[in-house]
């Protein structure tokens, strides 16, 4: 955000005005004891800038005050205010605002001889005594011109009533009617020269944008752009726009994208906290399931998740999840996530960037996805300086911010995708691929700082539990998807079978080898084992032969010897 | 006091407040005017309060007042005012409808 709000030498007193961004754009608020001029054309919201000043005063900073309507009657006005949330009447009862509606009409009234304005005076006076009143209102003071004939007179009234205002040390507010050719009507701001701020109601495109410029502000530094604010049901809120300062604390944690196989492509297993991510995509490619996975994953850890989206609605967008196998609404009913949608046409952009960043600073969510930012309209140049404080502001907060943008199907990166670029920290490229009468989708990640991350290109499938990444034949012909990848998922499938068969077949063989080599075996060594029995026998019978041939022998002996 | 004639209800009472805030030059002189002209225009049928805002300041918002001096016609109805020090007779009879004025 803003640097130091009190740089040094900074020697004038703030009133702060309380109003969300103002404080910021003015480094404090309202020079305090000094008028302030609030000029605009019709329905620019100057009354309710000046109630707002006042209320805030009464109700946050302890300081009463005092309204002096010229145009409204005191009913009207608290009516009016109330609808935008300010307990009006509850600050009036307790003594800490007065109004003072002060009516001047001019046909009846009849001028004879000198006057001047000193009732006003006294009844300013009175109000301001009877309160102890800090902050003053006057709203409008140009109708005096059409009350009172004299000018001269009422010139020199108003002079005198400035003066005396500042002298007396209240902070004031007058508001006047935008004049052409100068900034007010009949030229108050030659009396009231501290500060002026104008506001502006511009309609472009029959859209209206509310804008805020601080014109000047004597002794102190400010914003001077315009600023575009919101006047709605949480009353008045300022986006300031150039609080883009690069100084914001970065985080090393990690936070998942929800997808598993995505977290995988990412070298740190996710998006940095408190980094921006764009995710491009055709139509239909799945940019709002990929948000949705991260919606969810973020609401699993605990965290608060916001999402503001411009083309669905949030009963609608939570139904559709439901098909992917992501359901959000426990999130919701658990108050952990915040739906906000509205249709790109209701506002101006910066319109939504400033509601955008009030919800923002509402619900304070971790994690925040817009859904899609090409829904927001304008000029391009605009376009992207609002993204960008956008962007800048959710930085410096450390939240986690996800874009998604739509993209022509073929994946071209149009010049608006390119200037988007280099506000981003990653890029998640989502494309069709188009090819044998199919559309299939590839993802790829096309930048992420601070990691390196795959360089392939993943066809991703959105199954009813969610999407899932799967890999990507790359051959001669390009990328396989689809069912031209199925088919060769086919062949290789049929080539690993062939190749099993392959082994086995060689198996069985060998097996029928090993078996008939161990049955020549066994005929070898049955015909050793019947060789050695052979032997044995013929050793036998030669034994035999030799003692019968003994026997033989001896016989004959005896039968020789007893014949001698 | 001739060359008053008053027309219609002759009777009419004029009920007056006449606002000023403090002594200063442009009140006196608007006091001072009033009374000379209720003397010669409005005899005996007219009263005139007179409040200093200075001592009395919560009373300037009951009857609208913004410029100093103001003269309020309370009675006859419709409320009139008249602002400034009174210095334009001619002016004043007009705003507080005293007919038939004549010189």
């Amino acid at each position: 955000m803003f640097s130091s709000p009190k740089a040094a030498g900074e020697a004038i007193d703030k009133s702060p005005t309380g109003i969300a961004g103002l404080d910021q754009v003015t480094f404090g608020g309202l020079p305090a004891g000094r008028p302030t001029l609030v000029c605009g054309s019709a329905g620019c919201g100057k009354t309710l800038f000046a109630m707002t000043f006042l209320v805030n005063g009464a109700a946050q900073f302890g300081e009463s005050g005092v309204f002096m309507s010229f145009e409204e009657r005191t009913e009207d006005l608290a009516t009016n205010v109330a609808s935008l949330g300010y307990d009006v009447a509850g600050l009036v009862d307790a003594g800490k605002l007065m109004f003072d509606f002060v009516r001047v009409e001019r046909s009846e009234i009849e001028e004879s001889g000198e006057y001047d304005l000193e009732g006003l005076f006294v009844r300013l006076d009175h109000a301001i005594r009877s309160t102890g009143a800090k902050r003053v209102v006057l709203d409008t003071i140009e109708a005096l011109f059409s009350g009172f004939g004299d000018s001269t007179i009422l010139r020199a009234e108003l002079r005198r009533l400035f003066a005396w205002l500042k002298a007396r040390g209240v902070t004031a507010i007058i508001t006047a009617e935008r004049g052409e050719g100068q900034l007010t009507r009949h030229g108050i701001e030659e009396y009231v020269s501290d500060c002026v701020i104008l506001l502006d109601n511009r309609v472009i495109d029959q859209i209206t944008t509310r804008r805020l410029r601080v014109v000047k502000y004597r002794g102190s530094a400010h914003g001077t752009n315009e600023y575009p604010f919101l006047i709605d049901e949480g009353g008045i809120s300022v986006l300031p726009v150039t609080s883009a300062g690069l100084d914001y604390a970065v985080s090393s944690e990690v936070v998942p994208t929800g997808v598993p196989d995505l977290d995988a492509m990412l070298g740190a297993g996710g998006f940095w906290r408190g980094s921006s991510v764009l995710v491009t995509g055709a139509p239909g490619s799945g940019k709002s399931t990929l948000s949705a996975h991260f919606l969810d994953a973020a609401c699993k850890r605990g965290e608060r998740a916001m999402a503001f989206v411009f083309e669905e609605a949030p009963a609608q967008i939570m139904r559709n999840m439901l098909s992917a196998g992501i359901d959000l609404r426990p999130h919701v009913d658990a108050g952990l996530l915040r739906f906000e949608a509205a249709r790109p046409s209701l506002y101006g952009f910066e319109m939504h960037l400033t509601r955008m960043m009030r919800d923002v600073n509402d619900f304070d969510p971790q994690v925040v996805v817009l859904d899609p930012i090409t829904s927001l309209r304008g000029d391009e140049v605009e376009l992207q300086t609002t993204l960008l404080r956008m962007v800048d502001l959710l930085k410096a907060r450390g939240t986690t911010a996800y874009f998604t943008s739509l993209t022509a199907g073929d994946g071209t990166i149009t010049q608006s995708d390119s200037g988007m670029s280099s506000l981003m920290d990653s890029w998640l490229s989502l494309r069709d691929i188009e090819a044998s009468g199919e559309r299939n989708r590839g993802l790829y990640v096309l930048k992420a700082r601070g990691m390196s991350h795959s360089n392939q290109i993943r066809e991703y499938l959105i199954t009813n539990s969610g999407v899932h990444l799967v890999d990507v034949y790359v051959g001669a012909d390009g990328v396989l998807t689809g069912s031209a990848r199925a088919n060769q998922e086919a062949i290789e499938a049929a080539e690993a079978v062939s190749r099993a068969e392959e082994v086995d077949r060689r198996q069985r063989a060998l097996a029928r080898k090993r078996a008939t080599i161990g049955r020549q075996i066994a005929e070898l060594e049955a015909d050793l084992g019947a060789e050695e029995a052979e032997i044995e026998a013929l050793g036998r019978q030669a034994d035999l032969r030799e003692q019968v041939l003994v026997g033989d022998r001896s016989a004959m002996a005896a039968r020789r010897g007893a014949a001698e | 006091m001739s060359g008053i004639a008053t027309a219609g209800q002759a009777d009419e009472h004029f009920n007056l407040r006449l606002y000023i805030a403090g002594q200063t030059p442009k009140s006196l002189a608007a006091i001072a005017n009033l009374q000379t002209l209720c003397r010669e225009h409005l005899p005996g049928r007219h009263s005139i309060e007179i409040i200093d805002l200075r001592e009395q300041p919560e009373l300037a918002a009951r009857d609208q007042v913004v410029a100093i001096p103001t003269l309020v016609r309370h009675l006859p109805p419709p409320l009139k005012r008249i602002i400034g020090n009174l210095a334009n007779i001619e002016k004043v009879l007009v705003g507080l409808e005293i007919n038939g004025v004549t010189t």
